[in-house]
């Protein structure tokens, strides 16, 4: 029985009501979420040797246990970033004209339904520390505690502003690929910044 | 114009000069065993930067002269060697003369900070705290009773925050207003921040430390000239910063046993 | 993200008022906003100057109407020892904050970066508006400081804890004190902003043609600061983040246990003063060299156009202010010889602050060796150019004292070190502004400012600020203190006449810039009309009218066909090749006979 290959179906994503154009492209977005990320970086670190260096000079650290919903919290981000990977090839394929944009979309908003989650669980984590009375200023440890995962938590809000403009453009069918890409290198980012994070307190608090 | 430039331009090096090379204002002499380090440095580092600054300056006003106001059409040609002979030259001079300097200065910084002070120097502390200096004496006993800063009570008179009813290496120790030693004996001094930051500083001793909050610490020293001198403050501390200071007293040894017996009866 | 390309966002030219000159996305408007800014905020910083000069030497002299600002302060018009404090600590941080690293960078810069590179605008307008917008809000939050409770803080522009995390420790420290970190918070804000689109404007949007080598050197400047403001800023937007929240939030991160003031015991432990230091200092350091080289950037571009001939080398300048950049990282613990850090960090430190004369020295012998052989042009720019190299050389060389520990033993805390910063920033960046300002009103404004006014500007600027600042260096060999709001010590009596010689200076001086802030203002409506190019300038500013369209080039992007600083080269049709010029010459670089 002869079979010919035949191409992917090509979708006229207009009969489906989401049409698509190719914007022009610029690699400004890229370059200046790089540019973000590194002052971001030495903020995070400024805050890291400001703990280490609190940390050792006086003796009230006051250690704590870890609350457990951190890992739950990580393995969410680390989730959403699958989700927002996912999202790319499928955009990279519509801008192909070899998939639909709602499939993308759908990629995009579990990764922001995750993010929400992530945040949603960070919340619940100060909840139980201060369900143990321990406050901002509690204690050197519980001090750095709150300020890593609060800023944290509003770097990654930002991130989730961000990908709600993301999703609105592409729901607009005017995304362009440089736009989703740094949006997703800011929100790697994030994920990767948390890890560390979480290195960071596991071992000090 | 440029021309103008240029001899303004000498005048100034010429006569930023002449306070220098006249010693018009200088560091008072020394009285430390320690200062004449610094003093060679600082004297070495002048005679450099000295060159330095009178060089570049008649050497830029040189150039302007000779090349600002020129006939339109006159050839240009560029500096002998060009860029190259300058960027050598510099990391060469420059680099060798820089770190000379720094190298040769380790020597003073070694002396200060990295030699102990004399197992048998005499221990002083002082507290620093807005907007004075107050200096205990360990007393007979040689030993500083601890402190308690919840009692310190300046209406009381207890600046330290002394217990002396119930620390017995408390009831010893002499509290005063000056500072006094005695001459060529070498002094440990432990320093202790009230509230702020402030800094010790006596430019005859050559010696200058911030007092840090939380820090304990120690600086040592030998006057070798009996005489009164200032301890002024000399990291910013608050409105009364510019009036915290007290007097250096270096006396004879006779005459420190006196001042000490007399204060130990103030107490 | 936002519309990232110019090209997106500068489809038709703004229409409106507010759009237009006030909520505006054009970066030429943003820079005269930034610059407008660092002219309020110098004006401020030099009254306050004088009212510190005043008083150090005539410290019972009422200033009429100062009671009004701060009736506590300055009561019938006498300033308090604090009040002087509070004016030294907003004098310092005006200056250094929305004065240095405003004008000569975000103002400038901001203008001129795009058209050099030959681009529309910058990557990110709206960002960039914001940046400005930001900066702004700091400056009244700061100013607002004057208007509160005790009033500004007394802490200086360094802000050392505990003097600055504890409310109680002096007037001004309450409430001041914190808007002071707010404002300096939401100024790092403004700053990471502006860096970000200087960092990638530079980086994507350069026009075809110009490659980074031929960028012209100012470019290069704001490019290298901005890198480096980037990672300072950052660190201290934690750092006040920190110190606010010592003082509001009850956290311990500067304050360290049993502090007792006013016989109270301090409710805070566990902290360390020196990581406020470490941390202030670890951006201080680059903050200064934020400072000093986009002032060195604008007078090489200007000097290479007064000599008609290119530098000596091209490379060597580039190279020389990526390595004070790269240095100025590593030498932050120089403030700190005597903090009581552990004295090995002391020579540490010590090491790369004196190697960092090195690129310093070389920048200096191009400036000079460049002009050997040319054929020096005189104008306002040239001129404080030239007085730029003559400062930086007086504030240079004081550092060799100040980069030793041994030396800084005596020294530190002295009026040496206030004539050693004031000499490079207070004066040496100052010039950069006026050289700049002299030359680029033309394209900015599109009107010529008067020359004559302009040359006795400079006169009475360059000998009063030697004037001023060259006797601090003498009155810190004494060991004179810096400060103080009185000299009530024994051995600073015989000094009194030389502070009444500085005062009067000083006032003098400030009184000369009053003929240069009237050039500007005179100038920016009556002033001559500017031709396209009135300094025979070869980069791409001056390839296009005065004051650019509103999208620089109208519409035509220009393409690059030579390196920047064609001045007189032999065998072209003129004393200067544009940038932008078709003219097949054979360039100095080209011909590799000079780097």
């Amino acid at each position: 029985m002869a079979t010919t290959l035949q191409p992917p179906p090509t979708i006229n994503s207009a009969a489906r009501g989401l049409r698509y154009v190719k914007p022009h492209e610029s690699s400004a977005p890229s370059t200046g979420i790089w540019v973000g990320l590194a002052a971001i970086t030495m903020t995070f670190a400024a805050f890291t040797s400001a703990m280490v260096v609190r940390q050792g000079s006086g003796n009230d650290w006051r250690h704590f246990s870890f609350p457990v919903i951190l890992y739950f919290n990580t393995a969410t981000l680390v989730a959403s970033s699958v989700t927002l990977q996912i999202g790319r090839g499928r955009f990279a394929a519509v801008l192909e004209g070899i998939d639909y944009a709602a499939s993308a979309l759908r990629a995009l908003y579990g990764t922001l339904v995750l993010g929400c989650v992530f945040v949603l669980g960070q919340y619940a984590a100060w909840l139980q520390l201060r369900s143990e009375g321990l406050y901002l200023a509690s204690a050197p440890s519980s001090s750095f505690f709150y300020i890593f995962t609060v800023l944290h938590a509003l770097h990654v809000i930002g991130g989730l502003l961000g990908l709600i403009y993301v999703t609105s453009k592409l729901h607009r069918g005017i995304l362009r690929a440089s736009t989703l890409s740094a949006a997703s290198q800011y929100w790697h980012f994030m994920a990767l910044l948390w890890i560390y994070l979480l290195l960071l307190l596991v071992v000090r608090i | 114009m440029g021309k103008l430039v240029a001899v303004t331009l000498i005048l100034i090096a010429i006569g930023s000069a002449i306070p220098i090379l006249a010693h018009i204002w200088v560091p008072p002499a020394d009285i430390s065993t320690h200062g004449y380090q610094i003093d060679e440095q600082m004297s070495d580092t002048m005679v450099e930067a000295g060159i330095c600054f009178l060089a570049a300056q008649i050497i830029l006003a040189v150039f302007i002269w000779m090349f600002s106001d020129r006939k339109p059409g006159t050839k240009i040609n560029a500096f002998p060697g060009g860029a190259k002979g300058l960027v050598i030259g510099a990391f060469l001079l420059v680099g060798t003369e820089v770190l000379a300097l720094g190298f040769f200065g380790t020597k003073a910084w070694a002396t200060i900070y990295f030699t102990p002070p004399a197992a048998d120097a005499m221990s002083i502390q002082v507290q620093a705290g807005q907007f004075a200096f107050y200096f205990r004496y360990p007393g007979p006993d040689g030993k500083f009773g601890p402190l308690h800063p919840e009692k310190i009570n300046e209406a009381n008179q207890n600046i330290f925050g002394l217990d002396v009813d119930n620390d017995p290496a408390s009831k010893d120790d002499i509290v005063t207003a000056e500072m006094g030693v005695p001459v060529n004996k070498e002094v440990r001094l432990l320093m202790h921040a009230k509230d702020v930051g402030h800094s010790f500083y006596v430019r005859e001793l050559r010696i200058q430390q911030d007092f840090v909050p939380g820090l304990d610490l120690q600086l040592h020293f030998t006057a070798t000239k009996v005489g009164r001198y200032e301890i002024v403050c000399t990291q910013l501390c608050g409105l009364g910063h510019y009036n915290m200071k007290a007097y250096l007293n270096v006396m004879s040894q006779p005459d420190y046993d006196a001042w000490i017996k007399q204060q130990a009866t103030m107490q | 993200m936002h519309d990232v390309s110019a090209h997106a966002a500068h489809h038709t030219p703004p229409q409106g008022f507010l759009r237009k000159y006030v909520f505006s996305v054009d970066h030429k408007v943003i820079g005269k906003q930034y610059y407008g800014l660092g002219l309020l905020a110098v004006m401020i910083g030099m009254a306050l100057s004088w009212l510190m000069r005043i008083h150090l030497v005539w410290p019972n002299f009422a200033i009429p109407g100062l009671q009004w600002l701060s009736s506590a302060g300055a009561p019938g018009g006498v300033i308090t020892p604090e009040y002087y404090l509070q004016l030294m600590t907003m004098h310092g941080t005006l200056m250094v904050f929305f004065v240095l690293t405003n004008v000569p960078f975000a103002g400038f810069g901001n203008f001129f970066l795009p058209i050099q590179i030959g681009a529309e605008d910058m990557a990110f307008p709206r960002f960039n508006m914001m940046s400005f917008w930001v900066t702004f809000v700091g400056f009244c939050v700061l100013v607002a400081a004057f208007f509160v409770g005790d009033g500004p803080p007394l802490s200086g522009w360094t802000a050392y804890a505990p003097l600055s995390a504890l409310p109680g420790t002096g007037p001004g420290q309450a409430m001041g004190q914190t808007l002071w970190a707010i404002s300096i918070a939401v100024f790092c804000i403004g700053q990471l902003l502006g860096s970000l689109n200087f960092i990638t404007t530079t980086l994507d949007l350069r026009t075809k043609g110009m490659t980074l080598m031929r960028m012209p050197l100012c470019t290069w400047a704001w490019f290298i600061t901005s890198c480096i403001g980037l990672l300072a800023f950052a660190v201290l937007l934690p750092a006040c983040i920190l110190l606010i929240l010592d003082r509001v939030a009850g956290t311990s991160f500067f304050v360290p246990s049993n502090l007792v003031v006013s016989d109270q015991l301090v409710n805070h432990s566990g902290g360390s003063p020196l990581l406020w230091q470490h941390l202030f200092w670890f951006f201080g350091h680059p903050e200064v060299y934020i400072a000093i080289l986009p002032a060195a950037g604008i007078v090489s571009h200007i000097l290479v156009n007064s000599y008609r001939r290119p530098l000596l080398s091209h490379k060597a300048i580039i190279y020389c202010m990526m390595g004070i950049g790269f240095l100025s990282y590593m030498v932050w613990g120089h403030h700190m010889f005597l903090s009581g850090m552990n004295p090995f960090s002391a020579l540490v430190f010590s090491f790369p602050t004196l190697v960092i004369t090195i690129p310093a020295t070389i920048l200096v012998l191009i400036w000079i060796g460049s002009l050997y052989g040319s054929n020096l042009q005189i104008n306002s720019a040239s001129l404080f150019a030239l007085g730029f190299i003559s400062m930086f050389v007086s504030g240079g060389v004081s550092g060799f004292f100040l980069a030793q520990p041994a030396i800084d033993v005596y020294l530190h805390g002295t009026y040496f070190v206030v004539g050693h910063f004031h000499m490079v920033m207070g004066v040496a960046a100052i010039f950069g502004m006026f050289a700049g300002t002299y030359f680029w009103a033309p394209k900015m404004f599109g009107r010529m400012m008067n020359e004559t006014l302009g040359k006795i500007h400079f006169w009475g600027t360059f000998v009063g600020t030697y004037c001023i600042f060259m006797p601090f260096h003498y009155l810190g060999l004494v060991g004179n203190v810096r400060r103080y709001s009185a000299f009530v010590d024994d051995y600073l009596a015989p000094l009194m006449p030389v502070h009444r010689f500085i005062t009067i200076a000083a006032l003098a001086t400030g009184a000369v810039q009053l003929i240069f802030v009237y050039n500007l203002a005179y100038s920016r409506f009556k002033g001559k009309p500017a031709p396209e190019n009135p300094w025979q300038g070869t980069s791409l500013e001056w390839a296009t009218s005065s004051p650019p369209p509103w999208d620089n080039f109208g519409g035509k992007l220009p393409v690059v066909y030579h390196d920047p600083y064609q001045y007189g080269i032999e065998g072209s049709s003129g004393d200067y090749v544009m940038q932008n010029s078709p003219e097949q010459i054979q360039t100095a670089r080209e011909d590799k006979k000079l780097i």
